[in-house]
């Protein structure tokens, strides 16, 4: 093992262009991947805040018969998707906006906002698609007479969120390839570098597992500097975006951990995708 | 221990190097390969050590078969026997003692029980003093004991040796010929490949003839003749 580790190490010093590219390639390929990962983190965080303030109004006609009104909002509370339901007079409705756009508050008059049956959904139940399903249904009331919910621009939001998830992945796929052929192509150098130490280990009965593990050790190593240096340049281009453009959460430890994971496994499986094929011409 | 049956080699773009040959090797034997350039004796040598494998026939070394042989279980022969070449082979980056303890290294041996044995190693070729040398800084005689004592690192049954002294001066030739028949006479057999005719003729050892890929004499076949041998 620690010859290993050693030969690991001599690898490295004899081939150091090749090892920094590898190194900075499995970086792009983790930093490309981080960066979508923590607009869609953000997105994410931001989205459930909205949602949480997802509501579905449905007003109401104004002869509406309270009863009938109550038995709806009996059957509306009894669905699964919803948390809360609550009805809003004429009076309250106009409170509420007199409040919230203060600078209008002397144009609302009594009578100018119909009342309505506001409903909260529950978490896990936020989706656009959900959203509309329960207002389809509370649109079947005879007495509901319009119902808004804010779609558009919540879908709007799950479509940043997918574009910047499926954008990350696709490029950190890309540079992890990209990765894995110069790795390739290192591992190719380093065997042919050393190809008179292994035809001796061959000769005096080293297993192909045996001569292998140094190469492996050394993708190792590289995948977990590339982790490293993909994690410097992810927090640095998060604390970029926080002072100039948006407060920005991180990673929790376990993501970044699993960040640096990654690099190994690209820089191991760089290295074990052609070792084999390049020992065995060595004779 | 050694046995080849009905062996025939044929690389892939220079054609039949070996072509029917038998014969078998006992236990603590001392055999000289002989032949002119080209006969296939290099070829006998790495069919025995596995580096390659006949094209027809078999080869069996020590409880391994040629037929169907598995990259590792060459691997696990390989530590039952010793190899040396003309060239020594040898690693220029390091020390002597390093050479040899490389050979231990590679297969998982332990640190303390590495020391030891390589001491002992180079005590037994003469080069105790020179351990931390590097090989450049001996001679050629000095080196190809330095493969050698890598090659009997593992205590091997056999010590397959190609041309070990092509490249030394009498001197030197006799004193790694007097290293090998000390190292056959401790119960190592060695095979060794040589054109060198004087050795051969004033030894009485087996002599395996090769020519154009055929056995073509084998001392132990007819004893009490001269071995002839061409030029
Ligand atoms: N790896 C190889 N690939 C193709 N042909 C080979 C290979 N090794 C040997 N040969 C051929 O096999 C024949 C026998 O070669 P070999 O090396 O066994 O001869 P040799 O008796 O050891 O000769 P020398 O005394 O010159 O070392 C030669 O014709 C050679 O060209
Ligand atoms: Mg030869």
């Amino acid at each position: 093992m620690k010859l290993a580790l050693r030969e690991a190490m001599i690898g490295f010093r004899r081939a150091p262009m090749l090892s920094a590219l590898s190194i900075t390639t499995i970086a792009f390929s983790l930093f490309a991947f981080g960066l979508f990962s923590l607009v869609a983190l953000n997105l994410r965080e931001a989205l459930r805040q909205v949602e949480s303030r997802v509501e579905i109004r449905a007003f109401l006609a104004d002869d509406a018969s309270v009863e009938s009104i109550a038995d709806a909002m009996k059957v509306i509370g009894d669905y699964a998707e919803v948390a809360r339901v609550e009805y809003v007079t004429q009076e309250q409705a106009l409170e509420r906006a007199r409040t919230e756009l203060k600078e209008f508050s002397d144009v609302f008059e009594a009578g100018f906002l119909p009342a309505s049956v506001d409903v909260r959904l529950r978490e896990g139940f936020r989706s656009p698609e959900q959203v509309a399903d329960v207002a389809q249904r509370i649109r079947t009331f005879a007495f509901v007479d319009d119902v808004r919910f804010g779609a558009e621009w919540i879908q709007k939001l799950y479509t940043i969120r997918n574009v910047a998830t499926a954008a990350g992945i696709i490029l950190g796929l890309v540079f992890a390839g990209v990765a894995i052929i110069i790795i390739s192509a290192t591992i190719r150098m380093a065997v042919m570098a050393r190809a008179r130490e292994i035809s001796i280990m061959r000769l005096v009965g080293a297993t192909d597992g045996f001569i292998r593990q140094p190469f492996l050790i050394e993708g190792f190593v590289k995948g977990i500097m590339g982790g490293v240096l993909a994690l410097g340049l992810t927090w640095f281009a998060s604390l970029v975006i926080s002072k100039y453009f948006v407060q920005t959460t991180f990673f929790e430890t376990r993501f970044t951990l699993l960040g640096l994971l990654g690099g190994a496994v690209i820089g191991v499986l760089g290295s074990a995708l052609s070792v084999g094929r390049q020992i065995r011409k060595v004779t | 221990m050694i046995r080849f049956t009905r062996v025939r080699k044929e690389y892939p773009r220079t054609g039949t190097a070996l072509n029917d040959v038998t014969f078998s090797i006992a236990k603590g034997e001392f055999v000289f390969l002989t032949g002119p350039s080209g006969a296939g004796k290099s070829s006998i040598l790495k069919l025995i050590y596995m580096d390659e494998l006949p094209t027809h026939g078999e080869v069996w070394v020590s409880g391994t078969r040629s037929t169907g042989v598995k990259r590792k279980e060459i691997s696990l022969l390989r530590r039952k026997l010793g190899v040396v070449f003309q060239d020594f082979r040898l690693l220029e980056d390091r020390s002597i003692e390093a050479n040899v303890a490389f050979a231990l290294d590679v297969i998982g041996t332990p640190a303390d029980k590495i020391r030891t044995k390589v001491s002992r190693l180079l005590t037994q070729v003469g080069l105790a003093s020179k351990a931390t040398n590097l090989p450049r800084e001996l001679s050629g005689g000095e080196q190809q004991r330095v493969a050698i004592a890598r090659a009997l690192a593992n205590d091997p049954f056999v010590l397959v040796a190609d041309e070990p002294t092509g490249n030394l001066d009498d001197r030197a030739t006799r004193g790694v010929f007097q290293l090998l028949r000390e190292i056959n006479t401790a119960g190592t057999a060695v095979i060794m490949a040589t054109h060198n005719l004087d050795l051969v003729k004033r030894h009485d050892f087996r002599v395996l003839e090769v020519n154009r890929g055929q056995i073509v004499f084998d001392s132990a076949d007819e004893k009490g003749r001269v071995p002839e041998i061409t030029p």
